[in-house]
């Protein structure tokens, strides 16, 4: 018990209104699922029901595409200008309705509230900025190719950052001129209907969004629907391999954004406080539930004790509970189902010879919860190495030189992130250089902004979102000028 | 007595647990830290002990004996009246000034803490700002901050630093030092680092941040690179040494702040006036201010404050 205990600093759920049921949001309503199924949502950390969420079957999935059908003629007619001003509208509002975007996401999800409130919903925000300013402007973004709308896009979206990756799905494709039906996770619909409503608020022509909840079988009708001229998948890389099958010879254009297992590489020479501060954000932050997770820990050999008891001290301040306090920084596990799996693949790395650390934390007797938990003395050779655990459990082992670092950071089938950690920068160069990642962080770690570029290698999928290639699966090149 | 390591082995120290500062991953741990939330008795706690920590402070051409009496008796007693409200931990006061002070404070528990080695600039011959620290202790002062010589550190002598701090610590005698490192003109958090590692391996009983009289004076990531400086000497050779910030820290809200950088970094242990200090002069009446809004709910009227 330390001498200062902060009290209690809840931020207030006044705000939000949920309502008992949803439908679904078909061509600007909200329309109740043809055969009537409707399916509970919680807040993981209270395990409560938060609401009734309709279920879309084949008629309603069937509905929702015809929706953006009909509004992409008119939709793709207008001018960059007149959509930008939709998107900008749309921008404003999320900013206004900030707080209590926030705080519903944190309720839904299980992230703590100081992270759906300073990053996710900032980044939503910035997102339909960024791409409200590229509508007017897709004749400069293909130097010597004019740029035209895909059509209707199927978007399917996970559950670790709900309303960011909805933004960084919409954003980019109603800005270009396309009509979009996207589909939630399962367990995180709350943010994505409430968009719904602000698609309204912002008076954009009914059927440009349409939201369609559901699980999988929902998101397979969707993919396979014959008048979808794109999709847009962020997931696990199993369903994206699956997605890629069922999508292959239909004309469909496809992006996935997968799974990840990112090397964070520490040298002798980094700065040794702020990399303890990056590891502890590459995977904690967001439990650990982030696709560019930095889940390896690669120390060079000479400075691993050291950084491993900064790093197991620095433990014990973080702080896990109540999502919606805000000075939680560990919030709730997503789902039972991915605490059953965090909780197994844990047991997993202990069999295969790995030691077990975890900060001591008060677990609250409801809800889904894991402890920081760091596994050291792993191998490549361990599944705890190579395999998604997708939960706050940091995996470690050592290197000696640059060469050993780099095999080691590559040697995974997936590409999407890493980081590097040292004072030397021409090694930050040579690093980002060879390491086979989309996105290379030096000295910082989860960084994200609309105008970078972000995306995988190998199995971590293909296609960017953000920047100006994030544009490109959102429209069609005329032949080069 | 300090105890002070060998010295080669004491700029061995430097050396060895020195390494870098990444400037913008400790501006970012810095934010993080300061956006905790600290309400109802975690913040009425944090209030007193801020208070208990408090160098009341008057480094002024115009202080004279009866500015130094009235002050110490705000020293002694923040609020007239009020005997929940506990003394501050000590008055911080020019050479010439400690024996009045020292007169003002008998009796209470308040210390008497003196600016020496020609405060602020450091900028006189060694054995002269020596002398003034010889004075000052022998007129009665308990505490001495001191400052390092910039000049000598950024012309990379930092045995020049050592020694001089060395020195001031053996003729401080039983009185405690506390080094001014000036981080608003070191320039990179890189040499915060090393000149705190220097000044502690000298045998500093406490590092401060500023003298107050340059911008920028005090700031939470400079604050924070130094507690990691204290937490990794500690860890090296088992010797706790204090943290005292100092300059343009006026809000209640901002003094909580570094007792979060104190209470994350170092811990429960430090988070006590002998080991940690905020160098104040109108945080006092802000933190009077503060309790009695937690107490009842009400803000009042700023004369109930008084200014000595």
């Amino acid at each position: 018990m330390s001498k200062w205990e902060y009290a209690p600093a809840p931020e207030s759920t006044e705000i939000v209104s949920i309502d008992d049921t949803y439908g679904l949001f078909v061509g600007g309503e909200f329309v109740e699922p043809r055969d009537g199924s409707y399916f509970k949502t919680i807040n993981p950390a209270t395990e409560e029901v938060l609401a009734a969420v309709a279920e879309a079957g084949e008629e309603d999935v069937d509905a929702a595409v015809a929706a953006a059908r009909k509004a992409f003629g008119t939709w793709s007619a207008l001018s960059g200008t007149e959509r930008a001003k939709y998107t900008f509208r749309i921008a404003r509002i999320v900013q206004e309705r900030a707080r209590e975007l926030a705080v519903l996401e944190s309720m839904n999800g299980g992230k703590p509230i100081k992270e759906s409130r300073d990053v996710d919903v900032p980044l939503v925000a910035a997102h339909f900025f960024y791409y409200a300013g590229w509508a007017d402007k897709l004749d400069y973004a293909f130097p010597g190719r004019s740029a035209s709308p895909v059509g209707v896009c199927a978007q399917i979206i996970p559950w670790n950052f709900p309303l960011l990756m909805l933004a960084w799905k919409i954003a980019p494709a109603i800005a270009c001129g396309n009509t979009v039906v996207l589909k939630p996770a399962e367990t995180t619909p709350l943010t994505a209907l409430t968009f719904a409503e602000i698609c309204n608020q912002a008076g954009l022509p009914p059927g440009v969004v349409n939201i369609v909840t559901g699980a999988g079988a929902t998101g397979a009708l969707l993919v396979n629907h014959p008048d979808v001229d794109k999709v847009a998948f962020t997931g696990s890389t199993e369903v994206g391999k699956e997605i890629q099958r069922s999508v292959a010879g239909s004309g469909k254009r496809l992006t996935l954004e997968l799974g990840g297992k990112a090397a964070n590489v520490i040298f002798d020479d980094a700065p040794l406080d702020q990399a303890v501060e990056g590891i502890v954000n590459g995977i904690f932050f967001n439990q650990g539930h982030v696709c560019c997770a930095g889940s390896r820990l690669l120390l060079q050999e000479s400075v691993a004790d050291k950084v491993i008891d900064k790093l197991k001290r620095r433990l014990g301040t973080l702080r896990l509970g109540d999502p919606l306090d805000k000075n939680t920084d560990v919030g709730a596990i997503n789902s039972r189902d991915q605490l059953d799996k965090i909780k197994r693949l844990v047991g997993v790395g202990v069999d295969e010879g790995a030691e077990l650390y975890q900060a001591a934390c008060d677990i609250p007797e409801k809800g889904f919860w894991f402890p920081p938990t760091v596994l050291t003395g792993v191998s490549q050779s361990h599944r705890v190495a190579r395999e998604e655990i997708f939960g706050p459990v940091l995996s470690v082992m050592t290197f000696r030189t640059e060469d050993e670092a780099i095999e080691k950071a590559n040697n995974t089938s997936y590409g999407l992130s890493a980081g590097v950690w040292t004072q030397k920068g021409s090694r930050i160069l040579m690093m980002a250089d060879r390491l086979r990642a989309g996105v290379v962080w030096a000295n910082t770690f989860n960084r994200f902004d609309p105008t970078s570029p972000f995306g995988g290698y190998k199995e971590s999928g293909f296609g960017r979102e953000g920047g100006r290639h994030g544009l490109e699966p959102y429209v069609r090149l005329g032949a080069p000028r | 007595m300090a105890t002070v390591i060998g010295r080669q082995s004491s700029l061995d120290l430097a050396d060895r647990i020195g390494g870098s500062v990444d400037e913008v991953g400790a501006d970012e741990r810095a934010a993080s830290l300061a956006k905790r939330s600290i309400k109802k008795d975690s913040k009425l706690w944090a209030l007193d002990l801020a208070l208990r920590c408090c160098d009341l402070t008057t480094l002024e051409g115009m202080d004279s004996p009866g500015k130094i009496r009235q002050l110490a008796a705000k020293a002694r007693r923040p609020q007239p009246g009020d005997d929940s409200i506990p003394p501050v931990a000590a008055l911080c006061v020019y050479p010439r000034l400690v024996k009045p002070a020292v007169e003002a404070l008998a009796g209470s528990p308040v210390k008497v803490a003196s600016v020496a080695t020609a405060f602020p600039s450091g900028q006189a011959d060694l054995d002269i700002r020596l002398q003034e620290i010889e004075r000052a202790v022998g007129d009665g002062a308990h505490e001495i901050d001191i400052v390092i010589s910039r000049g000598a550190f950024l012309a990379g002598d930092d045995e020049a630093v050592f020694e001089e701090v060395r020195r001031s610590v053996e003729v401080a005698g039983d009185a405690h030092v506390k080094t001014i490192l000036e981080t608003g003109e070191l320039g990179s958090f890189d040499r915060v680092r090393r000149a705190a590692l220097i000044a502690m391996a000298a045998g500093s009983h406490f590092i401060k941040t500023s003298t107050g009289k340059v911008s920028p004076a005090a700031t939470l990531p400079a604050s924070l690179v130094m507690a990691e400086a204290i937490r990794d000497f500690h860890d090296e050779t088992g010797r706790k040494v204090g943290l005292k910030v100092a300059g343009g820290i006026r809000a209640s809200k901002e003094a909580l702040r570094y007792l979060v950088v104190v209470h994350e970094t170092l811990g429960d242990e430090w988070l006590d006036p002998q080991w940690f200090r905020i160098g104040a002069s109108s945080l006092v009446n802000d933190l009077l201010m503060q309790i009695d809004k937690q107490r009842t709910g009400l803000y009042s009227d700023p004369d109930r404050y008084t200014l000595d």
